[in-house]
């Protein structure tokens, strides 16, 4: 898919209606027997168009699990989960593949920049991925780098930039291809303060529009703020949805 | 994501020139020891090929290569001469005989007697002189690396020992010339000529003369002669055809073989036979077969684990780059792309590197012969270490779960 095919698709997209995400009575386990792990004990959540959730709780409570389900890169055991109307469990491996590559942006913890591509090659990888020529990719990178602030920096191997640096490439990878779900990993965990805000910040401004969703799982408090609704889990089920602010006051109480 | 790919690759030069180097020591190593098997084999029939003009070999049944003469008694050249087919047929000495040079030094050689009449079957090429001077009292032609080697005077003073240079270093020894007198079993054999022939699995020099002479040089046995070399009458009305020909070829071979109970092969078949008896009755075929599949082994293994250890140490990249909505058949591209790069590129260092010794050694006593077919060969082992190098990485790529990038 080109650029401007791709362009083309987001800008004859239908309005949002409905819901982005809808998830009710998602289950998932892992392992068998006696070492078999209930991940997921029936997750009912719903994201609005347009909005930001932060999935947020301990350690092991099924967070990695549920954006994975929701991203389509595990199988869900039972329940339902469709993402803008599509539902993964009726699409076969390759076309699940293609929907994932066209239709959601990633941001992970740890980057997973490729090391020995350059901050624009990483950044056009999407774009490769849809089919998209080389120099047509790279060149379209450089104005999405633009975007995160790195025009400058298109040439850099990921070794040469801050955490900070890497993360903004790695989010300027997950927008490249507008994707309409942006799902991100702990985005901020690896970053100081001030750069998680930054990061958070430039989240916020060039990832959000009226026919996305993002969704962010993350430990860190200092960017609640951040998000429209916040969802909290704990062992496997959402056990309340809110606003931060709703969430703060729980908390205090 | 071609361009991926190979940025991956070459992007960790460490690892692509440790996965490119084991490939290329596999190559060269297959590469270099077929090449000197290659060699030897080809010396052991070399005279076969120097003698080039005969259609075919006839000799005692009992003969097992080229070096095996078993004399024959000089009746057998009549009865062959006899057989419906045969064109012509000239006798053939060749044997071992010691020669005294002029120091006094002995040196066993091997001595070629040619037909007096034709001299047919002489050496391929002269350098100086010219085989008819075989005709002239006593003549015998030297072959070149002889000349200059084992038949070569070295340089003495008047007590025997060696003349130095003004480095210290004794002078090089000269060598034979035309002119120079040998004795051959105690009779006197001028040089007549120098000649080039192909280096032979014994490496002793060779000496060419007229037949009488040589059975005249041999000590006096019954029997002498060690192959008649027949050439085939062609009739205008035969089809001329390769295939056509050897057809014919091997017809009379069985007609003589019929008629005089004596071994008749075409001179290709000879160098087959003579080939088949090294390969079979001697260790030569084990240790060099052994040293290939020992170079195909350790290449294997380097490039293999290095291969294997790139792919595992990209792991979450490929991760990565699956979530991101790269299929499996993509992903398996990737890695066949980046397995027939290095695997290319480890080839051509690897094949170049043999050629280069074999181009370093050229002239000197190594036999190093390249085939076409031995390139074929290499290139075959090299495809097949990289399918077994990439097999475990593409495996590892392919059941990996997009979602470790979350882990």
């Amino acid at each position: 898919m080109s650029t401007a095919t791709s362009n083309q698709n987001i800008a004859t997209r239908p309005g949002p209606v409905g819901l982005a995400v809808h998830c009710k009575g998602v289950t998932k386990h892992f392992g068998k027997g006696d070492s078999k792990v209930l991940a997921l004990r029936g997750v009912d959540l719903d994201i609005k168009y347009g909005e930001l959730m932060m999935l947020v709780g301990p350690s092991g409570c099924g967070k990695t699990t549920l954006i994975s389900v929701i991203a389509g890169i595990l199988d869900r055991d039972a329940g339902e989960c469709t993402v803008f109307g599509a539902d993964f469990a009726n699409l076969s491996g390759g076309a699940r593949t293609k929907w994932r590559g066209a239709n959601i942006g990633f941001v992970f913890q740890q980057f997973n920049l490729l090391p020995t591509l350059t901050a624009a090659e990483n950044v056009a990888v999407p774009l490769m991925i849809l089919g998209e020529g080389r120099h047509a990719a790279v060149k379209r990178a450089y104005d999405v780098l633009a975007t995160v602030g790195l025009a400058d920096r298109g040439k850099s191997l990921p070794s040469q930039l801050s955490g900070g640096q890497q993360q903004r490439v790695a989010i300027a990878r997950a927008l490249i291809h507008q994707p309409r779900l942006i799902v991100c990993d702990e985005p901020t965990s690896a970053l100081d303060a001030v750069t998680g805000h930054t990061v958070m910040r430039l989240l916020k401004g060039v990832a959000m529009a009226q026919d996305r969703a993002l969704v962010i799982v993350t430990h860190d408090a200092r960017i609640f703020g951040f998000a429209d609704r916040v969802a909290s889990m704990n062992d496997g089920s959402v056990v309340s949805v809110g606003t931060p602010a709703e969430l703060e006051a729980v908390h205090r109480h | 994501m071609n361009f991926v790919a190979l940025k991956m690759l070459v992007g960790d030069r460490g690892k692509y020139f440790g996965i490119v180097l084991g490939i290329a020591f596999a190559a060269m190593l297959i590469t270099q020891q077929s090449s000197i098997f290659v060699g030897l084999m080809t010396r052991t029939f070399g005279f076969i090929t120097d003698t080039g003009y005969p259609d075919i070999w006839v000799m005692d049944p009992k003969v097992q290569f080229i070096d095996d003469t078993k004399p024959m008694q000089d009746i057998r050249l009549y009865r062959v001469r006899g057989v419906e087919g045969v064109r012509s047929a000239v006798p053939l000495y060749k044997g071992i005989l010691r020669a005294r040079l002029p120091n006094g030094t002995f040196q066993n050689c091997n001595v070629i007697g040619l037909d007096d009449a034709t001299l047919t079957g002489g050496p391929p090429k002269m350098i100086q002189g010219e085989i008819a001077y075989l005709r002239r009292a006593d003549g015998v032609i030297v072959d070149k690396v002889g000349a200059e080697g084992r038949l070569a005077r070295p340089v003495l003073d008047d007590q025997g020992k060696p003349v130095l240079d003004e480095q210290g270093k004794p002078l090089p020894p000269i060598p034979l010339k035309v002119g120079d007198v040998l004795e051959i079993n105690d009779k006197r054999a001028i040089v007549v000529g120098i000649c080039q022939v192909q280096r032979t699995f014994q490496s002793q020099p060779v000496i060419y003369t007229t037949y009488s002479r040589a059975i005249n040089f041999a000590p006096r046995e019954r029997r002498l002669m060690s192959f008649i070399c027949v050439d085939a009458a062609t009739n205008a009305n035969d089809p001329q055809t390769p295939e056509a020909k050897a057809a014919n070829i091997q017809a009379l071979c069985d007609r003589i073989e019929q008629r005089t109970g004596l071994l008749a092969l075409p001179g290709k078949a000879f160098s087959w036979k003579t080939v088949m008896y090294f390969i079979k009755f001697t260790g030569i075929p084990i240790n060099f077969g052994i040293a290939v599949v020992l170079g195909f082994l350790v290449g294997t293994a380097i490039a293999g684990q290095t291969f294997y250890q790139f792919t595992s140490d990209n792991i979450k990249q490929f991760g990565a780059i699956k979530a991101m909505g790269t299929s499996n058949s993509r992903l398996l591209g990737m890695i066949v792309l980046q397995a027939v790069v290095v695997g290319l590129v480890g080839y051509g260092l690897g094949i170049g590197a043999a050629a280069g010794f074999g181009y370093i050694t050229k002239g000197s006593e190594l036999a190093f012969r390249l085939l076409p077919e031995t390139l074929l060969v290499t290139g075959v082992a090299i495809a097949l270490i990289c399918v077994l190098a990439s097999m475990l990485a593409l495996v590892k790529v392919v059941r990996v779960e997009p979602a470790i990038v979350f882990k």
